[in-house]
């Protein structure tokens, strides 16, 4: 376990060096990017902005700039350079939100696609099972920003039923919070819930037709336990790794196109307004910060399949 | 039997490092897979190698054929010393040795033709070419009991038996003086095995090669074998001519191991004294100090916990490692 | 003395894209309570479809069953579901081929031992893995205390064995059906396992399905034989009249292809050309014949299985009245 968690250490740590590194280099490559012409505005002469450059440390050759963000990066005094606001602040500002809308669609669609997934498969091939495939291929193709705007469109803007977006902090009225997160969640839920409910789908065919399960109905066990206890068991294990990971995935700035649709002052509208602005140092931060959710998830993944599966022991191969 | 063997092994060494580490990877532990195993093997002749699972047989027929590399020890074939030759070195003596694998849907590439399959080897040896090689594969899928016309098919139209026909037509191509069968016939029913085993008696009859026969089934290699050698945990416990061995088994474990088959004989089986072995092999990761069977040996002393016993061969050819032969 | 378990005309079909495959087509046989009967033949003949059958595991929309098999006075093939369920484990059990897919991975040993018991038990969870302890104990398993903790990939493949016999014998069931349970162990373990059978079916009176390929199994614990071909019984026996007065060509077939590990090496084996024929679309007449030198033209009529005249235990599915190899030695 101790050599388990060293080794993931080092990974992250090497992880986002070479993600920041990459980051800085790219940006610096884009045209356009010259954040000290734009600060100083469209009539600005060339006076001026030299001198914004030396005020932001832009003169600075690459590898001290670099540094010198980093070190930012790590005391919390990062800035933006297009606002004077801190990095650091506005990513936390900006966390509830996300996790709001990412923890709520992930019970949704986990929720659904198990329930899904084990109809799907417990009848398959009948009527239910194609109904239910028609909808996930439906689901996994819909771009998640047209969803988002024909639901905000039609059940908020035409029938009101919804409203048009916005948060509402959870400590200061749950039932608002939720009552604006629902669309949001439906959204952000729909590909995933396609997807997975396939994924589980496909397991718990597979493991229908395993010795282990022969076995559970001679032992005179009912259908259903023999369906719960061994079938769906068994398939959840590679639904729930993966899932690990998705989630990481999500959190560390999947949900930008969820976000910015439905307004939500998340983190990933924060990417998202950055990204047009071409604001380095909120883009580099956001970038670390995904990085870093999406490796923390990826051990956490490991641990938990090999809770989950006693064969694994952290460290070695799965057994063929 | 001409002078010099066909095949000779000395003290062959076969381990593979169990590793494991905080940063970097130490080996903390060995599989013992083949721990010095000496044999001999002439020209036209059948040795049987039998053991149970983990005993280091198909380790033993990799390493042989160098397609592992052995860690320690010597393989002569022909008086050519085979141990650290680069693969080019090898590659004229591969022609001279072939080998049918156990699992007749596993070892035949699926996306290939059965005429592709069985002329590969003769093509990359420069046997033969284009038209002639053909009619070569032909003759060999003729003589294995197929027909021309499964030139063009592909393994998965044909059943478990054929399939291993195929397998012995690919490794007659090049015309081996050596051909190692690993558990050929042990995925097959027992009438297709026959058939098999049939088959690869009238094959060495007709061309005189020798064959290294691994098998774990007593009845089988007993019948193909002029020789059998008796492997545990990755050594040879007992070595000798096959009526020999089985009429008069000197090492506990052969006796043990002919006692635990049962005989398609009812009242033979009944009558036969019968040993059964308490408990499971021990593992080939950390075997038994001294001799390597005697946590399971009704015979066992205290010399044999600590010297392991070497395999010594009397004057009629029957060789043993035991302290207290029966 | 009446049959514990009575198998009459099963048949068993499987529909597929290609047509049905008729799997078992007419399997009869009996077994009488404490005895061993050995159902063998080869892959492909129907003896696993039969044994799985006979507790209702084949039953699937595209399976047709025909025939009875009687257990305790009533039909199990028309058994409800629930009714049959319930009758598995408790009265009849089984135990299969590969122990080391047949026990759930992610499961410990005592709680599958006990989810077989509390499926049939009002007993806490403690109350049967104390049993499971037990039971694991009476097939030879050193420390079950600790074990019964362990999970099926911590034990070697002979062990493995002994924790699905012990599983299948928890509710003390009348019969046990196994499904060639030693094919894939080694041999030393192999013959502590028939050893361990052989225990069991003598001191509980357990009364035993075997299956197998091996005929070397058969002689060493069953007390009678049923020969499987193609879907059908061609020969019936007490064990000592099928190894030594064998009355089927493919039984002579079978027995003289196997090598013996306790006689010198004949020549050849006796091998039998060719293959079995397909179960989909099987041969109106014997379904050996094919393959069979004594064939003539009667066999183009599939024979029934019946006994000689005088000799009522031993059944065979044949034309012959005599045996043709004594004619040509």
């Amino acid at each position: 376990m101790l050599r388990f968690a060293v080794r993931r250490t080092v990974g992250m740590v090497s992880v986002l060096f070479a993600i920041s590194v990459i980051v800085f280099l790219i940006f610096n490559v884009i045209p356009n990017s010259d954040p000290a012409a734009r600060i100083a505005g469209k009539n600005a002469n060339p006076a001026l902005i030299a001198r914004v450059r030396v005020d932001l440390g832009l003169d600075q050759s690459l590898p001290v700039q670099y540094l010198t963000m980093m070190k930012q990066i790590f005391t919390g005094q990062l800035t933006s350079y297009s606002s004077d606001q801190n990095v650091a602040q506005q990513i936390w500002k900006g966390l509830p939100v996300t996790l709001s809308l990412c923890i709520g669609a992930a019970l949704l669609w986990m929720a659904l696609a198990v329930w899904f997934g084990y109809l799907s498969a417990v009848r398959a091939g009948r009527f239910t099972d194609r109904a239910l495939t028609i909808l996930a291929l439906v689901g996994i193709s819909l771009p998640v920003f047209w969803l988002a705007a024909i639901l905000l469109y039609y059940l908020s803007f035409k029938a009101q039923l919804f409203p048009t977006g916005s948060y509402v902090p959870l400590t200061e009225n749950p039932v608002q919070w939720a009552y604006h997160l629902i669309l949001p969640w439906l959204t952000l839920a729909v590909l995933y819930v396609g997807f997975y409910s396939r994924v589980l789908r496909s397991n718990m065919l597979d493991a229908m037709n395993e010795d282990y399960v022969r076995t559970a109905r001679a032992k005179g066990i009912t259908e259903r336990q023999v369906r719960l206890r061994h079938v769906l068991r068994n398939s959840m294990i590679p639904v729930v790794t993966l899932f690990g990971l998705d989630f990481g995935a999500v959190v560390g700035g999947g949900a930008i196109l969820t976000e910015t649709v439905f307004n939500l002052n998340g983190v990933g509208l924060y990417a998202g307004q950055a990204i047009g602005k071409l604001d380095l140092p909120p883009l580099m931060a956001v970038t670390m910060f995904g990085a870093f959710f999406i490796v923390l998830f990826n051990g956490i993944v490991d641990i938990l399949y090999a809770v989950l599966d006693p064969r694994i022991r952290l460290g070695e191969a799965a057994p063929a | 039997m001409s002078g010099q063997p066909l095949l000779e092994v000395t003290d062959l060494v076969k381990n593979f490092p169990i590793k494991s580490g905080v940063f970097i990877d130490r080996e903390v532990a060995r599989v013992h897979a083949v721990d010095g195993v000496s044999l001999v093997l002439h020209e036209g002749e059948t040795l049987g190698l039998v053991g149970e699972s983990g005993c280091g047989k198909s380790t033993l027929c990799r390493a042989i054929l160098q397609l592992i590399r052995p860690t320690s020890g010597s393989v002569r074939f022909e008086g050519q010393e085979l141990v650290g030759r680069s693969p080019r070195e090898l590659r004229p003596l591969r022609r001279q040795m072939q080998m049918i694998f156990q699992d007749p849907f596993a070892s035949l590439n699926p996306r290939k033709r059965v005429g592709q399959i069985v002329g590969d080897p003769m093509r990359l040896h420069g046997v033969a070419d284009g038209a002639q090689l053909k009619r070569r594969v032909q003759e060999l899928l003729d003589r294995v009991g197929l027909q021309a016309e499964h030139y063009n098919r592909y393994p998965h139209e044909f059943s478990g038996g054929q399939r291993q026909r195929i397998g012995i037509a690919r490794a007659l191509g090049t015309q081996p003086k050596l051909i190692i069968a690993d558990e050929p016939v042990s995925a097959l029913d027992v009438s297709v095995q026959a058939q098999i085993i049939n088959l690869l008696e009238d094959l060495q009859r007709e061309f005189g090669m020798a064959y290294l026969f691994v098998a774990h089934d007593l009845g089988v290699v007993r019948h193909v074998s002029d020789r059998v050698a008796v492997m545990y945990l990755g050594k040879i416990v007992e070595q000798a001519d096959s009526d020999t061995l089985y009429a008069r088994p000197r090492h506990p474990y052969t006796h043990a191991l002919l006692s635990a088959v049962p005989i398609p004989d009812p009242r033979k089986n009944a009558a036969r004294e019968r040993i059964t072995l308490e408990g499971d092999v021990p593992s080939p990761i950390d075997p038994p100090p001294g001799c390597h069977f005697h946590t399971r040996c009704a015979s066992a002393t205290d010399i044999c916990r600590h010297n392991e016993p070497v395999l010594v061969t009397d004057d009629t050819g029957h060789a043993i490692a035991c302290h207290h032969p029966l | 003395m009446s049959p514990i378990l009575s198998v009459t005309d099963l048949r068993v079909g499987f529909a597929t894209d290609d047509g049905v495959v008729r799997a078992v087509d007419g399997v009869s046989f009996d077994l009488n309570p404490g005895e061993v009967v050995a159902i063998v033949g080869e892959s492909g003949c129907g003896k696993s479809v039969t044994a799985q059958t006979l507790m209702g595991l084949t039953r699937s929309p595209n399976t047709t069953i025909s025939g009875s098999v009687v257990f305790g006075g009533r039909d199990l093939t028309q058994l409800p579901d629930n009714e049959l369920r319930s009758l598995r484990g408790e009265h009849i059990a089984m135990i299969f081929q590969d122990p080391m897919t047949s026990l759930n991975p992610v499961y410990r040993v005592g709680d599958q031992i006990a989810e077989m018991i509390r499926a049939h038990r009002q007993v806490s969870k403690k109350d049967a893995v104390a049993r499971a302890v037990e039971l694991l104990r009476s097939v030879g398993i050193p420390n079950p205390e600790r074990r019964v903790r362990d999970y099926p990939h911590e034990f070697s493949g002979g062990m493995r064995q002994r924790v699905m016999i012990a599983m299948a014998l928890a509710l003390e069931p009348e019969v046990l059906i196994a499904d060639e349970p030693t094919t894939a162990l080694d041999v030393t373990i192999q013959a502590q396992i028939l050893g361990l059978l052989r225990t069991l079916n003598r001191e509980k009176n357990v009364s035993v399905v075997l299956i197998t390929h091996d005929l070397g199994v058969v002689a060493e614990i069953a007390d009678k034989v049923v020969v499987m071909y193609a879907g059908q019984v061609v020969e019936e026996a007490p064990l000592e009249a099928l190894f030594y007065q064998p009355r089927h060509p493919y039984t002579w077939g079978l027995l003289g292809s196997i090598p013996r590990p306790d006689e010198a090496r004949p020549d050849r084996l006796t091998q039998i050309p060719g293959q079995p024929p397909s179960l989909l679309d099987p041969p109106t007449g014997c379904r050996f014949a094919a393959r069979c030198e004594y064939a003539f033209d009667d066999c183009t009529r599939l024979p029934p299985l019946r006994a000689r005249r005088g000799d009522a235990g031993h059944l065979d599915r044949c034309w012959l009245t005599t045996d043709p190899r004594a004619a040509n030695q």
